[in-house]
């Protein structure tokens, strides 16, 4: 409850008010202005002496058998240094641990257009592109599989598969969901789709390895996750761990679009390794397109009960998951598509049965709201489509059906603060809601959703008791801070989120504070930016790491002051004696003193896994988190009749992030998921064409249709902080939870204005005017009457 | 040690070599490069201006953006030829004694995030602002930048940098 939570900020140091001088306040980022001079170094801005550059040669197949690569020819070319093939890569490797089944290059096959077959070294770009062109490789071709229920009957896709191409299956139920259907009062059922969609980071992935002086082999990567890449490359490589190096420079954008490693960052490494040059390798656009690992497409089919004053009795969730070529994520996913529908509402009773099926197409992964914004969907439509059905407002029907704080899911998974009701309230007065839903005209509508997500993965992802973060800071006599982290900074601003940390503990100024993060030879271990676990699960241990300092340095002041510890304060850049004012000194001359005493200051943090957070059966861990945030939207939409174009006008966004520890920077969260969720709604779709032998149907920054300035709604975030007593100050995730209900809240809207109910995602102008063509003839029929009186 | 490693073949065949004059933020260069070098090559690779990024290479994103004597153009649709004789301006010449106001009010909104679609924004949005001369609304801001993607911020708080640094701009004018 929140009372233990304000006990432990109270009792947290001496001297020291409930709420510090840092958190909660406006910041700039740390890096933020070396960005915008553009200063800083990504991945393809490096460059070394030497450096080779590195192109991937890519099947033009869906599926074939790899007959022979005609190297020798193209390693004679002029300028080309080096070519491996999956022959250099024979261990195959996987992010997650049970099921590694993709090597660094085809090794007999090619299980999908754009993979990887052949990699090429030369001194430019150029004479690498045309070893590429020139480069032979005979196939042959096998039958490709683009549907996963044919998959599902057909040959096995994956050499490395161990159930044909059913990827990964996982039926549970808790309570007895078919009785409690029987009683229900209501019953919805109807069957959604969600299209895939990608993250669309705007840095292509990049990565460039050298063997430094030291025989280390050294890779910089455009990664999200350091720490994964670590430890496959070591794998695949046959290395050990200890002599290589991974570093994440500036990162441009990742959305989970970068959390596994991908074929270039092997390719570079082995090339390095054989040619004693640097490498880098760029992908194309056309290529990130095809690395994918985005939201899988999933069909679902869902059965809701209700009583009659709308208490959901009992949900049947049946999910057919498209996973592509690999299983990447995947056994999470399959999980995640059941396991993260049981907040913000009680279930009665709830079952999911997800099957999750290879498919000769690029394969998808996790993007921002792994697995579960799909699900979210489905349940948000169902709850409103039963919200019209009794009559009950959809936001009165949500707060009779809220789980509550400090309880527990019908899936076992320990929720601790749960500012829900408070999301809903703010959407509900700031949208004036009460005023206007259902009572717009025709055309114009208003909808709501609900949603929960997880503030990190409670258990690595390989098992193991360490500790799943861990932060070192050091002082020194300069008056400057230095935080070594193993997160990675992917523009999310984790790095200043510890700099905020370490300052409101510490009394540093921001700009006193150096952050060395993602560089596996300079900091300890951290297993990186995805499932949303950096705030909550590296801002514990820095600010460990950070309190233990503070003590330090208070204790030997308060000696040279000859008063008590409490007396002393470290607040913007000085030590100050709270009872005399006038007595302070500098924090460059504070650390002297303790450095005198002490010797170097420097102190450790750790963030360890959470006991009692899941569920006592198998599978019971994946989906539990330490911690879990609530966000609710409400959409205003209008729907052009003639044309079937949807706008969305506006979406307030309320999200409880526990505490906002830099509000300015949680808002960019809010709104940036709300865009991105937008656009898989409105417009986004990552498909590809099986009349055209599995090639993508829109492998470009302009086929592949991303919201502009022009397209994106007016967004009102509306931050709400409930404070969570597992996150540091109370902090819980912003960054993937407000992407769920924007989709299902405009589904929501497009009924509201119209009276068509869209189940399927893109909400496109065919789809649009398909619907209401149909409500049309059954209103014609008189089997409709006519929705607010409008539809001509 | 390089050296033995870098046999003859190391050099790249540039057979059309172009040697172009610029002025490039604010100064004369002189660069040879091949003749189907785009201007992004050329900034990025011969004049090692890495501040404009590359992150489509179609004209698609818009992080490219640089202005070719004061307008905005997409540097990677750009042949560094068509840029002969002219002024060039990148990311890289935006900031003299202090931060541009643009900069300083996109680092205040942290409207920056991943900050890889910054620049192009930067160099789209002063070409815009100093074209039009004045105070713009949200609206004019959104049809301005409409070519540029951004994938992290919703643009929210970017187009709220810019108007607001369009109000300072203006106001600075007046004075």
């Amino acid at each position: 409850m929140a009372g233990d939570f304000t006990k432990k900020l109270d009792g947290r140091d001496e001297g020291k008010a409930a709420l510090g001088w840092q958190i909660g306040k406006a910041h700039r980022k740390i890096d933020a202005v070396d960005r915008m001079r553009g200063q800083v170094r990504y991945a393809d801005d490096l460059k070394l002496p030497g450096m080779l550059h590195c192109k991937i040669v890519r099947s033009p197949h869906a599926h074939a058998n790899i007959v022979k690569i005609h190297s020798d020819a193209v390693l004679a070319m002029e300028g080309v240094h080096g070519v491996v093939t999956g022959k250099d890569f024979p261990t195959p490797y996987g992010v997650i641990p049970w099921t590694p089944d993709e090597n660094a290059l085809a090794v007999d096959k090619a299980l999908h257009v754009g993979d990887g077959v052949a990699a090429i070294a030369a001194v430019d770009e150029d004479s690498a592109n045309a070893a590429v062109r020139a480069l032979q490789i005979d196939y042959e071709i096998l039958p490709a599989y683009f549907d996963p229920e044919k998959a599902l009957e057909g040959e096995q896709i994956n050499p490395y598969a161990r159930k044909g191409n059913l990827s990964k299956k996982v039926e549970l139920e808790f309570g007895s969901v078919e009785k409690e259907l029987e009683a229900a009062h209501l019953v919805i059922e109807d069957r959604y789709f969600f299209e895939g969609a990608t993250h669309g980071a705007i840095e292509p992935h990049c990565a460039v390895a050298n063997v430094e002086p030291n025989g280390v082999l050294t890779v910089w990567s455009a990664t999200q996750v350091s720490h994964y890449l670590h430890r496959e490359l070591a794998k695949v490589l046959d290395m050990p761990a200890n002599r290589i190096r991974v570093i994440q420079p500036a990162l441009g954008g990742a959305f989970g679009g970068k959390s596994e490693p991908f074929d270039l960052e092997f390719c570079v490494a082995k090339l390095a390794l054989q040619t004693g040059r640097p490498v880098k390798c760029l992908y194309t656009r056309e290529e990130v397109f095809y690395a994918h690992r985005g939201r899988h497409p999933m069909r679902m089919d869902y059965r809701t009960g209700f009583d009659k004053d709308g208490k959901i009795l009992s949900v049947d969730a049946k999910t057919l998951i498209d996973g592509g070529a690999y299983s990447s994520f995947g056994l999470v996913t399959t999980y995640y598509s059941g396991q993260l529908l049981c907040a913000p509402y009680d279930f009665g009773a709830y079952r999911f049965n997800s099957k999750r099926v290879t498919t000769n197409k690029p394969a998808c992964g996790p993007k921002r709201g792994h697995g579960s914004v799909q699900p979210r969907f489905a349940i948000e439509c169902q709850i409103d489509k039963g919200a019209a059905a009794l009559g009950i407002d959809p936001i009165e029907l949500r707060r009779r059906n809220f789980i509550g704080d400090e309880t527990q899911t019908i899936n076992e998974f320990r929720i601790g603060s749960n500012g829900f009701l408070e999301c809903l309230e703010k959407v509900e007065a700031s949208s004036d809601w009460k005023e206007r839903y259902g009572n717009m005209a025709f055309g114009k509508g208003l909808g709501v959703a609900g949603s929960t997500y997880i503030s990190g993965t409670n258990y690595c992802i390989y098992p193991n008791e360490m500790p799943q973060a861990a932060v070192q800071i050091s002082l020194d006599r300069s008056g400057r801070a230095r935080i070594f982290s193993g997160a990675n900074d992917i523009g999310q601003g984790s790095s200043t989120m510890l700099a905020v940390i370490a300052s409101d503990e510490i009394g540093l100024e921001l700009a006193d504070i150096r952050v060395v993060a993602a560089d596996s030879d300079l900091c300890p271990v951290d297993l990186g930016a995805y499932s949303s676990r950096i705030t909550l699960m590296v801002g514990n241990a820095c600010a460990e790491a950070a309190k233990t300092l503070r003590k330090t340095v208070v204790k030997h002041v308060a000696a040279s002051w000859e008063v008590p510890p409490r007396q002393v304060n470290l607040v913007r850049g000085l030590a100050v004696d709270v009872e005399d004012p006038e007595r302070s000194m500098s924090l460059a001359e504070a650390f002297v003193i303790a450095e005198t005493e002490e010797g170097m200051l420097s102190a450790v943090g750790n963030f360890g896994t959470r006991t009692n957070r899941h569920g006592e059966y198998r599978g019971g861990t994946i989906g539990a988190s330490p911690a879990y945030s609530f966000t609710a939207h409400v959409a205003e939409v209008e729907v052009d009749g003639e044309t079937g174009v949807v706008t969305v006008v506006k979406v307030w966004v309320a999200h409880d992030c526990g505490r906002a520890l830099s509000p300015k920077i949680v808002e960019g969260q809010m709104e940036g998921s709300v865009y991105m969720g937008f656009g898989e709604a409105i417009m986004e779709e990552h498909t590809i064409n099986s009349d055209k032998g599995g090639v993508h149907n829109a492998p470009s920054l302009l086929d592949y249709r991303m919201p502009t300035f022009l397209d994106t709604p007016d967004i009102q975030s509306l931050i709400v902080e409930e404070a969570d007593a597992q996150g540091p100050y109370g902090a819980k995730e912003a960054g993937e939870g407000p992407l769920h209900p924007i989709i299902p809240a405009i589904s929501n809207a497009i009924y509201d204005a119209v009276g068509i109910r869209l189940n399927r995602t893109p909400f496109s102008p065919p789809a649009v005017l398909a619907a209401l063509a149909e409500r049309k003839e059954r209103e014609a029929a008189g089997q409709l009457s006519a929705h607010k009186g409008g539809l001509r | 040690m390089l050296a033995q490693l870098m046999p003859a073949r190391d050099k790249a065949p540039m057979p059309d070599a172009l040697l172009l004059s610029m002025k490039v933020n604010g100064e004369d260069v002189e660069v040879a490069a091949p003749a189907h070098f785009t201007l992004l090559e050329v900034l990025r690779y011969k004049l090692d201006l890495i501040g404009s990024k590359q992150g489509c290479d179609k004209g698609d994103c818009g992080a490219c953006t640089v202005q070719v004597d004061g307008k905005a153009k997409l540097s990677c649709l750009t042949l560094a030829a068509q840029a002969n004789g002219r002024e060039v301006r990148t990311v890289e010449g935006m900031t003299a004694a202090h931060l541009h106001p643009i900069q300083d009010c996109m680092d205040k909104e942290v409207a920056a995030q991943c900050g890889f679609c910054t620049p192009g924004i930067l160099m789209a949005a002063e070409a815009y602002l100093s074209k039009v001369g004045r105070a713009v609304s949200r609206e004019e801001v959104a049809e301005a930048l409409a070519g540029n993607l951004c994938r992290c911020t919703g643009y929210v708080k970017i187009v709220d940098a810019i108007v607001g640094a369009s109000e300072i701009m203006a106001n600075t004018e007046q004075d």
